[in-house]
């Protein structure tokens, strides 16, 4: 908290801007201004702030992508959301950045694959709740295998695994179910039964790391299934109904535990 | 006699498709002329500077799918669902595809394995493209190998 307020009060003085190089992993508030590693020799101007650089001759400008949380303008950049500022080395260019921020509220993003409710069938489209500010529309033909003459069969109320092809702040956000092949994928429609649950964004990401210890414990308990939305809802099926709600409260109690507390926990579930 | 009756008949009789076929050259020019003279005055255009877009160094981005290497997102453990199981490997096997095709091709069927399998072929694929005649060329021996007899021919004198 000490830490956050020492930012805030940083971040606040006017006209300073700090370079995204020394803040990474740290917090940053919206309105701030980074600037990137080719910019800091020209905003910090002062000799002896001046970085120490490699090949001073050969300084061409590299790409640098701003992932959500930052914003281009001009050229410069600027934070959007509150969060720690992440950042991945490239392949080739200047590499990523973006804030790694916690909220519920999901905007939709282009490519992202989320879960959403059927609430409308209109003529040729389906009106589908995502938790957006708007319901998406999904096309009758943007399923495997669907033809003008044979409609998929998708009723209101149904659940549907599928990915945003059109998201911007001035239009109508548009799902599809199927990828550039035509093929389904996995997308479609998501079986009978099973608990729609709500959770944060952020837990979303943190489940889906490649590298999350969460999953792998889970999936040694029994036998289950689980689809995450990256709109922050999760779907799970087990056998039974009792395993279905344990799963749920385990997935959505570990997001704020340790790795003990972890560690306990599926000890526990292990034994029982 | 020509000239007068063409002076007669107005511009836009003249500009009508079935009256262009008896027209010269010259006077189709003219009426072209005219005509694109027309098009360009009813034209209009925004009295601007033209736009010089400012090559950006920073692209905007909005998912987190390119940020964080996400997995994909449908999960199924221990069978309960293998299909999905099948398409989880396989979705998330993508990123590491290239290093693993690489290995898959060594593993194949070695060289040698291959020229060994071949030498026995060479018999059978022979008798099959050889005619009629020459198939009884190709006798098999005790291991069933195809082998190709060679009878040289030469000149038979005839016997009086």
């Amino acid at each position: 908290m000490a830490q956050a307020a020492a930012v805030a009060a940083q971040s606040l003085a006017p006209g300073k801007a700090r370079a995204a190089r020394t803040v990474l992993d740290q917090v940053v508030l919206p309105g701030e201004e980074l600037l990137l590693p080719e910019q800091d020799a020209e905003g910090l101007g002062g000799a002896g702030e001046r970085p120490l650089l490699l090949n001073p001759g050969a300084r061409s400008r590299v790409r640098v992508v701003c992932g959500p949380g930052l914003r281009r303008c001009g050229d410069r950049l600027l934070v959007t959301k509150c969060g720690r500022l992440r950042h991945k080395e490239p392949g080739g260019g200047g590499g990523v950045y973006w804030v790694d921020s916690q909220q519920k509220r999901y905007v939709p993003v282009k490519g992202d694959h989320v879960i959403g409710i059927v609430t409308a069938k209109s003529g040729d489209i389906f009106k589908v709740d995502v938790g957006g500010s708007e319901p998406a529309s999904l096309s009758y033909l943007a399923f495997e295998g669907a033809t003008k003459r044979n409609r998929p069969n998708v009723q209101v109320g149904d659940l549907i695994y599928g990915q945003f092809v059109v998201a911007n702040k001035d239009m109508e956000p548009e799902m599809v179910c199927i990828d550039s092949c035509g093929r389904a994928n996995g997308m479609g429609v998501i079986g009978q039964d099973g608990l729609l649950f709500k959770v944060t964004l952020g837990l979303i990401r943190k489940l889906l790391a490649p590298d999350c210890e969460i999953l792998q414990e889970v999936g040694k308990l029994y036998p289950l299934e689980i689809v995450f939305g990256m709109n922050g809802r999760i779907w799970v099926k087990a056998k039974t109904i009792q395993q279905t709600l344990i799963l749920a409260n385990i997935l959505e109690a570990c997001e704020h535990m340790t790795a003990d507390q972890r560690k306990q926990i599926f000890s526990r579930l292990a034994e029982s | 006699m020509a000239a007068e009756r063409k002076t007669k008949l107005s511009k836009n009789l003249l500009r009508m498709k079935f009256m262009q076929r008896g027209l010269d050259s010259e006077t189709k020019k003219q009426l072209e002329e005219e005509e694109k003279k027309i098009i360009s005055e009813e034209h209009w255009y925004l009295d601007l500077p033209e736009l010089k877009e400012k090559e950006s160094f920073i692209i905007e981005e909005q998912s987190f799918l390119l940020c964080e290497d996400l997995l994909y997102g449908r999960m199924s453990f221990r069978g309960f669902n293998p299909e999905v199981e099948k398409l989880m490997v396989q979705m998330n096997a993508k990123n590491k595809a290239e290093e693993v095709e690489d290995e898959t091709v060594e593993l194949d069927v070695s060289d040698e394995e291959m020229a060994r399998r071949y030498e026995t072929l060479v018999g059978t694929i022979g008798k099959k493209f050889a005619k009629k005649r020459d198939r009884a060329n190709y006798e098999e021996d005790e291991n069933g190998d195809m082998k190709p007899i060679k009878v040289k021919k030469m000149f038979l004198k005839p016997q009086d």
